[in-house]
């Protein structure tokens, strides 16, 4: 065999190796050159007939061929795949734009009521309370009476009470007009355990409790609904006084309406169970059609207060020379109104879809004080 | 309660600006409400001359007038006024000015072809009275270019304020001045009445109390006074003036008097013509068909519980809240007699709510009129109605009981800091209550406090302590940071109150929306849905659809379907957690967590999808939905039962229970019975689930927080496939059970992954394939022993179910 001969296999080689599109033909080109019958295999078999010295030249020769081949075969394999690659995801392509069926946590909603309590609940945790709750069908002694409401007094018809009709013994249940009995519910010790396990149980002395709920006054119009939610707050204990309701007041607004330094007032007043009362009002703006609380010079009322009626602690069974304490309540469906620009308090009970999705808070946005009341 | 500063200061006498008086009246507990400041929208108006006036060249009812407003050159002004003439002073208003009477700002103008700069007013246009007839004309000595409120003294600030129902006192101008003078802001005059002197004998006519022996009569005390030959006549201006100042209606001296003293006073009373009663004046009980022919021109059937003043024809008057026609004064009235008594609140209110009858004499009554004035208030009737339209005047006849008892109240001063944190000296002690009208004895750390007459709702120490705190001022009150408790801090919710609100977040997490719906619906409602019970019925329900306690939450929810399907949202989620009501007892409250999904509104959102297409609502949405629920509350839905037992609203065939054991029954999922949804005038599919948020058992405590130890095999598990055919009404559930229990130590999972009906499984049959899930623990299994697995499978599921494998 002569060089030119191998020169001449070499070229037709390599050509075939550039000229090769697929895989698949390459493998040929391959079999066709170094398979066991290939061209450069075969040129090996012929190294055994040849004399050593002959064969000192030509093997090197055909061994440095079939490396050649073999990497030249080798990097042309790796480029056609790169190119098939390449031409398969030039085909694979999607429009990214299309639209995602919505994500249920962003379409599901919570209710501003349910958010509101949640806030509530909160601010007033970090200040060592727990919540206490009571039915809403109550007697006319706790509603009232345990209260410190005579009978005819006109605070009584301020508060326009549903009636049930009279049972056989001619007493009539009547739906919570405040959620102020559950104050009496866990001041005062009775002998029978609560009829249900939700309904909070009497507690002794330090007491600290709020009572967020359903209450009930016949009264229907734009700022009235026949149902609404109040939460009351209570502290019972030795020491308690005006002075430190003030700083619970005023650190719940400020907590609540996230404004650092607004305003409070505290005006004299008038209920029943409380003596003396007071009725709080925050600083607000009403200037441009709009209300913003926490700022400008003029006043909104927001809640009433005041110390426990010594009345209503000797009804619920305690001392009241010994144990004191305040209670304050507020409307929280107003307090959502405030906070969140809600015009109608009818539209809260309305369950119009729009209307939960636009004013309703995202599943996942729980208030907390270590992450923020609100987003 | 409405009154003037300037009547305000007849008995205040005091230097603070109007602004500080309120302000003051607001921060001692007697709230501001509205302040009508007359002199301020006055401001602006002057007194003028008219120099010329000259009719108008091209109107027949106008004039051209020259008016010389004091500065400058005279303007002209075309005025319409007849009254209108050379040399007359009048009351000028310039361009720019706001007219309030007419509501518009004055502007320059043309009026047919003649400059118009500026207006002469009315009475009117200025709201000081109805007069339109022609402009004000002043005397002519009125200041040109003065200010006319300076002139005519108008500084009228009107001020409204809420009266809580405990004060009583400050229905009166005068007990406000009193309030006010306390605080500091200035000194009360004091302006007794002194007694009258008769001058016409005894009051003849005779007085009566027809309660007998009564306890607590609801007139207990009764004074009647005669006056003869008066002249009833139209009231002087100065009364006029104080009545229009808040809005009443002067109509004759006699009324005008009574009105005064009520508003001045807080003590009502009442002014009959003599020469219409007949035999006795008294107070009694009414009787059941007697009728009174009021002042407010309505009849009122009067009953047993009113109390009624009378004569021997019948009844002239409801007692301290409205007067009769047949005796009223007229102004051809010549003999009056004053009647002044003093009635139980209580009975006012009641009588007065009954009947619907809402008066100032009601208003004060009922808050407690202090029983004191009973004398002093017919000193000062008789005093204006002699002074106004003379006469003479009798004896006066009081009959009854008087108040004599005096409220002593013993107060430890340690009480104002003990329920405040005031700290306040017994001087200022002294000077505030002494203001106020108490009497304060001793010097010592408890002192005796004698409270007036007019003060029946101060009884305890927590009362005094308000009286002091109001008039020192709330905001003085220095505020201190609650103390911490000692402790681990205890949670905030109970277990009970958590699951509530987990129940929200976990369904709102899952697409539904948020809703809160009346905790009463329409009597059909809540019988439908297993309610209607009598006790649960309101007995003054302001509404029909509003009648009964709910007994579930899937009516209202139902409801707020149809109404959002109206407004064209007819696939919707949505939820409540509420509580529903079975007995009128606590025990009888349960929350409740329910949903509904209609139409299209499965997880994926209300809408069509590109990728998932259009799929309705099933009974599998809602139960995901549930056992979503029960997962977060602890509850794994696998080892509850489910039964099908289908609540009062579901189809028959599409729905169940969910229960721990016949006893404990968690809730109900389903589709909406078709007929419920015909009635309801709703469009299928409907599913719903409710969920007794109270019947979940409580979690057990457990005695440590960590977690049991975690074992991790290194063994690959491996999956087997079994297809059973079995009857159609056997429970897929028990496939899952029976292949669970075939081996329980190495199978760890069952999972049904296609069910499906049809000929080739043949009639009434299904076929059920589930895929088993096998987790070696100590060793890599042999074929062998993965066979045996498989063949307890199949056996066990042959066994409970009757189910064959497929061939």
């Amino acid at each position: 065999m002569s060089n030119s001969e191998l020169e001449i296999l070499q070229e037709e080689i390599i050509a075939k190796i550039k000229n090769t599109n697929d895989l698949v033909g390459l493998d040929e080109v391959r079999v066709q050159a170094l398979g066991k019958k290939g061209s450069i295999s075969a040129m090996l078999a012929t190294l055994g007939k040849m004399s050593q010295d002959e064969r000192k030249i030509a093997g090197p020769k055909i061994n440095g061929l079939k490396n050649e081949i073999a990497k030249l075969i080798e990097a042309r394999n790796v480029e056609l795949k790169k190119q098939a690659l390449e031409k398969r995801l030039k085909s694979e392509k999607l429009d990214i734009s299309l639209p995602l069926s919505p994500a249920p946590t962003s379409t599901g909603t919570i209710h501003p009521v349910s958010q509101v309590i949640d806030e509530i609940s909160a601010i007033f945790s970090d200040m060592g309370f727990s919540i206490a709750e009571g039915p809403d069908i109550e007697t006319d002694e706790l509603n009232f009476t345990a209260l410190n409401f005579p009978p005819d007094h006109p605070a009584r018809e301020m508060h326009d009470t549903f009636f049930f009709e009279p049972d056989e013994n001619g007493e009539r249940k009547l739906l919570r007009t405040h959620t102020s009995p559950v104050q009496v519910r866990v001041m005062k010790k009775t002998n029978e355990k609560p009829q249900a396990a939700w309904v909070t149980e009497p507690k002794d002395p330090p007491i600290r409790v709020i009572m967020p709920g359903r209450t009930y006054r016949c009264d229907s119009d734009q700022t009235h609904t026949p149902m609404f939610h109040q939460v009351e707050g209570l502290v019972i204990d030795k020491t308690s006084h005006i002075g430190n309701l003030r700083w619970v007041l005023e650190e719940f607004l400020k907590s609540f309406f996230e404004v650092d330094g607004i305003k409070t007032r505290f005006r004299p007043s008038f209920f029943p169970f409380t003596e003396p009362s007071m009725e709080v009002d925050v600083q607000c703006d009403r200037s441009g059609g709009e209300m913003k609380i926490g700022q400008g010079e003029d006043w909104l009322e927001i809640l009433g207060c005041g110390m426990v009626h010594p009345n209503v602690i000797k009804m619920a069974g305690l001392d009241p020379d010994v144990y004191q304490g305040f209670a304050f309540g507020m409307g929280i469906d107003r307090l959502a109104m405030l906070k969140y620009g809600m015009a109608d308090l009818r539209a809260f009970f309305d369950a119009d879809v729009r209307w939960l999705k636009h004013y309703g808070f995202r599943p996942l946005d729980m208030p907390t004080l270590f992450g923020g009341l609100s987003s | 309660m409405k009154f003037t500063i300037n009547w305000l200061k007849t008995h205040l006498d005091t230097k603070a600006s109007n602004e500080e008086i309120i302000e003051t009246l607001t921060m001692i507990g007697l709230e501001v409400e509205e302040v009508e400041d007359q002199a301020k929208s006055l401001e602006q108006f002057t007194i003028a001359k008219v120099v010329e006036a000259k009719k108008h060249p091209n109107a027949d009812k106008l004039q051209v007038l020259m008016v010389d407003t004091g500065k400058g050159e005279p303007v002209k002004v075309v005025c319409g006024a007849p009254n209108a003439k050379t040399g007359m002073m009048g009351v000028f208003a310039a361009t720019g000015a706001y007219i309030p009477g007419a509501d518009f700002t004055l502007k320059k103008g043309m009026i047919r072809g003649e400059e118009s700069n500026g207006m002469m007013c009315s009475e009117k246009e200025l709201l000081l009275s109805d007069n339109h007839e022609g402009i004000i004309e002043l005397p002519n000595d009125a200041p040109l270019g003065a200010k006319y409120i300076d002139y005519a003294k108008i500084d009228g600030v009107t001020i409204d304020i809420a009266i809580t129902p405990n004060r009583g006192d400050c229905t009166g101008v005068y007990g406000i001045a009193r309030d006010l003078a306390a605080s500091g802001i200035g000194n009360l005059k004091d302006t007794p009445v002194a007694p009258i002197k008769a001058t016409a004998g005894k009051t003849t006519i005779p007085i009566e109390l027809h309660f007998e022996d009564e306890k607590n009569p609801p007139c207990p005390l009764f004074a009647g006074r005669m006056i003869k030959n008066i002249k009833n006549c139209t009231s002087p201006d100065w009364l006029q003036d104080r009545l229009r100042s808040i809005g009443l209606r002067p109509i004759n001296a006699l009324v005008d008097i009574t009105n005064f003293v009520t508003y001045d006073r807080g003590r009502p009373l009442h002014v009959f013509d003599a020469d219409k009663l007949s035999g006795t004046l008294h107070a009694r009980y009414g009787n059941k068909g007697e009728k009174l022919s009021a002042l407010d021109n309505k009849t009122y059937e009067i009953d047993e519980d009113c109390c009624v003043i009378a004569d021997d024809s019948g009844v002239l008057g409801l007692g301290g809240i409205i007067g009769g026609t047949s005796t009223s004064s007229e102004l051809n009235t010549t003999n009056v007699l004053v009647e002044c008594a003093w009635f139980e609140p209580k009975n006012i209110a009641k009588t007065g709510r009954k009947l619907g009858i809402i008066t100032d004499a009601r208003y004060r009554f009922e808050r407690y009129v202090d029983p004191s004035s009973v004398q002093s208030g017919v000193e000062l009737a008789t005093k204006l109605i002699l002074e106004i339209c003379g006469g003479e005047a009798c004896e006066t006849t009081i009959i009854g009981e008087k108040f004599s008892e005096e409220k002593i109240i013993n107060f430890p001063i340690s009480e104002i800091k003990r329920l405040t944190g005031l700290n306040i000296q017994l001087a200022e002690i002294k000077v505030i209550l002494t203001r106020l009208g108490f009497w304060l004895s001793g010097s010592g750390d408890i002192v005796k406090i004698a409270v007036p007459s007019w003060r029946p709702d101060v009884t305890i120490k927590a009362d005094i302590v308000e009286e002091i705190m109001r008039i020192v001022g709330v905001d003085k009150v220095p505020v201190e940071p609650l103390p911490s408790l000692s402790g681990v801090a205890s949670k905030m919710l109970t277990n009970i109150q958590n699951r509530r609100r987990m129940a929200r977040r976990v369904l709102a997490a899952r697409g539904l929306n948020e809703a809160m719906n009346y905790s009463f619906i329409s009597k059909e409602e809540a019988i439908r849905f297993g309610g209607g019970d009598k006790s649960l019925r309101l007995a003054n329900a302001i509404s029909q659809d509003m009648s009964d306690m709910r007994p579930s939450l899937l009516p209202a929810l139902l409801a707020a379907a149809g109404r959002n399907a109206n407004r064209g949202f007819a696939d919707i989620a949505m939820f409540e957690v509420g509580q529903i009501f079975l007995t009128d007892e606590a025990k009888g409250q349960h929350t409740y967590a329910s949903a509904i999904r209609t139409g299209i509104a499965n997880i994926n959102g209300a809408t069509r999808d590109w990728r998932n297409g259009v799929k309705k609502v099933d009974v599998f949405d809602i139960k995901a939905d549930m056992a979503a629920l029960f997962d977060v509350l602890g509850q794994d839905i696998s080892k509850a039962q489910i039964v099908a037992e289908p609540a009062i609203w579901a189809h028959p065939g599409r729905a169940g229970r969910v229960q721990l054991g016949p006893k404990i029954i968690l809730g109900w999922f389903g589709e909406i019975h078709p007929e419920l949804l015909q009635d309801l005038g709703l469009q299928g599919p409907i599913v719903a689930f409710e969920v007794d948020l109270d019947a979940l058992p409580a979690q057990r405590k457990k005695a440590t927080k960590s977690k049991p130890s975690l074992i991790l095999s290194d063994l690959m598990s491996l999956k087997r496939d079994f297809a059973f055919v079995l009857d159609k009404d056997i429970a897929a559930m028990s496939i899952i059970k029976a292949a669970k229990n075939a081996n329980k130590s190495l199978i760890t999972e069952v999972n049904i992954f296609d069910v499906f009906e049809g000929e080739h499984v043949g009639a009434g049959k299904k076929s059920v394939a589930i895929e088993i899930t096998i987790q070696p623990k100590v060793k890599t299994l042999t074929d062998e022993e993965i066979e045996a697995i498989s063949s307890s499978v199949i056996g066990a599921v042959q066994k409970a179910t009757g189910g064959i494998l497929r061939s």
